[in-house]
């Protein structure tokens, strides 16, 4: 049985539907890539996962449980947590205390405690008793991904965790994926940068216009057929 | 007219107005809400504490003591059944829903105790005072003053050193991220609540024992925690206590020229304030 | 590629519902002038109180429904107005009728450093604010001994007796003096309250009402595409410091009795005021309307009980807060999508033509 799938899932914001009956799986301990252009759904996809969209109970399910309607704390308690699009840090709390919050709703014994996430990122524990805003883009994710990491989660849920950021900043980033993957979470990336994403991942689904185009394991894949997925049938070439 | 004594009547007033502006900084600072009937559930908690002394015969402290988790509890349930209802984007239904609140229990209290003023006695401590050098001051207002200071100590300690004070400030900073990170909001708004009508309660307590109050009393209460509020600066406590010494000084200085004055001099205090600085003297927090 | 063909399109507010309405309505006009001749000196006074708080209401949903101002220090210019008036007629000799007028003007004024201040508080802290400053106001005229200081006093005997109009009331309709008083200050409430509603309807369709319907939205939008919103603000609150100020003014002429307390209340000119109009509906010109047939049959049916009145009012403004948040009208309004004082921008015209072209590039 997959660890976390959906149902023919589907989401709308009021009268903009942004998914059409979405059909993923993710196998414990695999990493998953979800790529797509800009308004693609994946990011709603990622909202949906996580309980802050309320979707069809049925239509997503977690270790055999229909979760799809339980909204962000109690999707959290059960072992599933989110690195959000553009981290999304606590203003009012230092790097600790942001890192600390990430344990409040569910706190599971495992790996990840402040000094195991201090070793992996170390630049943080210097850092620990700055205001979280007033670090670097990349340092911010770091501490974003530490605090998902915190409740020790079974599914680690990334959305969009190179935007914005230099790429030798987004390799350290991802630098740290195999640590994580060590201690069995299994992970969903969402990301543009098609090579992180092809680099790192066991399988990817690539999505455009709220509908899954194309899946598989990025060996089996060529280029022209993710070009086609992503940017559609008449899209135009990349130079 | 004795100058020195005149200031230190308007610091110890001050905390008085800070333990009546101390729960309301506390709410807006988390979840943006500025409770309309925050003055009337003053006086709703000195109703209860009057009630606990005359049917209990208990000393006004004990039943302040007693009233505290009462008032927890009607708090939270007041917040996470009522008001969380009217949180959202529009500022209308929290301000016309916590307004019709006042009115409610401004009028339940009519209709259960009449108009009556009242006054809870706190036997011989109410005159009770303690030689400061040149200056006597009384017992109560020293007390009240501590009280104040407690209070403050005690909730920023609650805020920036516990775990529910990490949930609040997240909460405050983003509601939404801070579900992902397990918190409740509706949870989190009603123990904000809950905490405040604790500090609510403190200040009935020195509110009843220092002058006669009535059902009708909570509106100007209101004004004078919401003035403090605002000259000492959104979101920050220590801002509130500053913002009732200088309200409490203004109106003390006011009542020494012309007892008619008190009031008219601490708006007067609040209006320039206003006038140089809206965001008031210490304000910390963005709105 | 496609090209549109210029289509023709007109933009109209009239709707069917509100045609029928206008009739009616020009009916109930003429009807409510002929009133003092028509029903009993109770029924005029009934009536006058029902006109007064409509307009009291139509202003404060103004504020708030409109501008996105909400006050609760309307009483403000209540109190002005009337003392304003009290000071004309009693100190100066001048006519009730007239002092009326120059009593709105005073309070439009009084608006000017009202606003001042104010307008740098938002949302609740405005609120508030304005209650601060109606508690200024109430304290400062408390001081005022020549009007009665803190307990008040009333107006001279023959100044209402002698008001313009009242001798020809007298010799035309053989009514005496007290009802003449009545029914002059009842057509004067009824003018009011079709000025008021005139006005508030009329700036709704111009320009200016969809500029401050944008303001209201959303401030920053509204500025980003050139709305000048504290001058839109500025001008909306002293329009309606005026109207509040000219009806508190003849609400005291009629009263005839003044003291700080009862002229800035902050329940009678701000507390009904709110649950009129936020029971009836908050952002329409129908609201109000409604809301005070129901105040009024609400405070005649709960008279005898004393503070259950307020309490009950208190208890249906929060349920209609929580439930209805768009009040009676707004129910009704949204079930059958009937507007009596139609505002919405309707687009009619011709549909679009569209002339199909060959290829991707044209």
């Amino acid at each position: 049985m997959p660890l976390l799938e959906t149902h023919a899932l589907t989401a709308s914001y009021g009268d903009f539907q942004a998914l059409f009956g979405i059909d993923i799986r993710l196998e414990e301990g695999e990493t998953l890539a979800i790529i797509g252009a800009n308004g693609a759904g994946k990011t709603t996809l990622m909202r949906s996962l996580s309980g802050v969209l309320k979707n069809e109970p049925g239509s997503i399910s977690y270790r055999g449980e229909a979760i799809g309607a339980l909204d962000a704390p109690d999707v959290m308690s059960r072992g599933i947590a989110m690195v959000p699009e553009g981290r999304r840090l606590f203003p009012s709390l230092t790097v600790e205390e942001n890192l600390l919050i990430g344990s409040y709703g569910r706190k599971a014994t495992g790996t990840w405690t402040l000094e195991s996430i201090y070793a992996l990122f170390p630049v943080l524990k210097e850092r620990r008793r700055n205001s979280a805003t007033a670090l670097s883009g990349g340092q911010q994710q770091m501490v974003a991904i530490g605090r998902a990491l915190m409740s020790n989660p079974d599914v680690l849920l990334c959305d969009e965790i190179s935007l914005g950021l230099a790429p030798v900043v987004v390799r350290d980033i991802y630098a740290a994926f195999p640590r994580i993957r060590e201690t069995g979470a299994a992970i969903i990336i969402v990301e543009q940068d098609i090579a992180q994403a092809l680099k790192v991942s066991n399988r990817i689904y690539c999505m455009m216009e709220g509908r899954i185009t194309l899946s598989g394991k990025p060996c089996d894949l060529d280029r022209d057929a993710i070009h086609k997925a992503y940017f559609g049938a008449d899209g135009h070439e990349l130079a | 007219m004795n100058w020195l004594d005149t200031i230190a009547q308007g610091i110890l007033l001050g905390g008085l107005y800070a333990l009546f502006a101390a729960g309301l900084s506390l709410v807006f600072g988390i979840m943006r809400l500025v409770n309309l009937a925050h003055g009337d559930l003053i006086v709703f908690a000195a109703f209860v504490i009057l009630l606990l002394v005359s049917l209990l015969g208990l000393h006004p402290f004990v039943a302040a003591f007693i009233a505290a988790p009462l008032m927890f509890a009607a708090g939270w349930v007041l917040q996470y059944h009522l008001l969380n209802r009217t949180l959202g984007k529009d500022i209308l239904p929290p301000l016309l829903v916590t307004f019709g609140l006042s009115i409610v229990i401004q009028n339940g209290l009519l209709e259960g105790f009449t108009a009556d003023s009242r006054r809870i006695s706190a036997g011989a401590l109410e005159t009770a005072s303690v030689s400061l050098g040149p200056i006597n001051v009384g017992v109560m207002p020293m007390l009240t003053f501590g009280s104040a200071i407690l209070a403050i100590v005690t909730l920023n300690q609650l805020i920036y050193r516990t775990s529910i004070g990490r949930a609040f400030r997240a909460t405050s900073d983003d509601v939404t991220t801070a579900g992902l990170m397990g918190i409740r909001p509706q949870r989190v708004f009603a123990m904000a609540t809950g905490l405040a009508m604790v500090v609510v309660t403190i200040a009935a307590l020195f509110l009843g024992t220092r002058a006669n109050f009535d059902p009708t009393s909570g509106p100007a209460r209101l004004i004078y925690a919401f003035e403090a509020v605002i000259i000492g600066g959104l979101g920050s406590l220590w801002g509130t206590l500053a913002g009732g010494i200088i309200l409490g000084g203004a109106q003390t200085i006011g009542a020494a020229i012309n007892p008619e004055w008190q009031i008219l001099a601490g708006h007067l205090a609040f209006l320039l304030v206003l006038l140089f600085k809206p965001r008031g003297l210490f304000p910390r927090a963005v709105d | 590629m496609e090209q549109l063909l210029s289509p023709t399109f007109k933009v109209e507010t009239r709707t069917g519902a509100s045609a029928a309405f206008a009739v009616m309505a020009a009916i109930v006009v003429i009807l409510a002038f002929l009133a003092p001749l028509l029903v009993s000196r109770g029924a005029v006074q009934d009536l006058f109180f029902i006109l007064t708080m409509l307009v009291l209401a139509q202003c404060w949903n103004l504020l708030a429904g409109y501008a996105g101002l909400i006050s609760v220090g309307q009483q403000l210019f209540v109190g002005c107005g009337a003392y304003a008036m009290f000071a004309l007629v009693s100190l100066l000799g001048l006519d009730p009728v007239a002092a009326v007028l120059v009593a709105g003007v005073f309070a439009a004024i009084v608006a000017v450093p009202t606003a001042f201040f104010t307008f740098r508080l938002y949302g609740p802290y405005f609120a508030i604010g304005t209650w601060v400053i109606a508690e200024v106001g109430r304290l400062l005229f408390a001081q005022w001994k020549a009007l009665g200081g803190g307990t008040g006093t009333s107006l001279p005997r023959d100044a209402t007796r002698e008001m313009i109009g009242i001798d020809l009331l007298k010799s035309l309709f053989r009514m005496k003096s007290a009802e003449a008083g009545d029914a002059l200050t009842y057509w004067l409430a009824l003018v009011l309250a079709l000025v008021t509603i005139g006005a508030i309807y009329w700036l709704r369709r111009s320009r200016n009402g969809l500029g401050l319907a944008a303001v209201r939205d959303n401030e920053q939008a509204a500025r980003a595409v050139g709305v000048d919103a504290r001058r839109m603000k500025a001008m909306v609150y002293l329009t309606a410091a005026f109207l509040t100020g000219c009806c508190g003014a003849l609400i005291y002429v009629q009263k005839q009795r003044i003291s700080p307390d009862a002229a800035f209340s902050v329940i009678d000119w701000t507390a009904y005021v709110i649950f009129i109009v936020v029971i009836g509906g908050i952002g329409t010109v129908e609201g109000p309307i409604i809301g005070v047939i129901v105040f009024f049959l609400l405070q005649n049916l709960l008279a005898g009980y004393g503070s259950w009145y307020l309490l009950v009012l208190g208890l249906v403004a929060i349920v209609t807060m929580l439930f209805a948040p768009r009040g009676l009208w707004g129910l009704f309004s949204d079930r059958t999508g009937i507007q009596l004082f139609p505002v919405r921008r309707i687009l009619k015209g011709g549909p679009l033509e569209h002339k199909q072209m060959g290829g991707p590039n044209g």
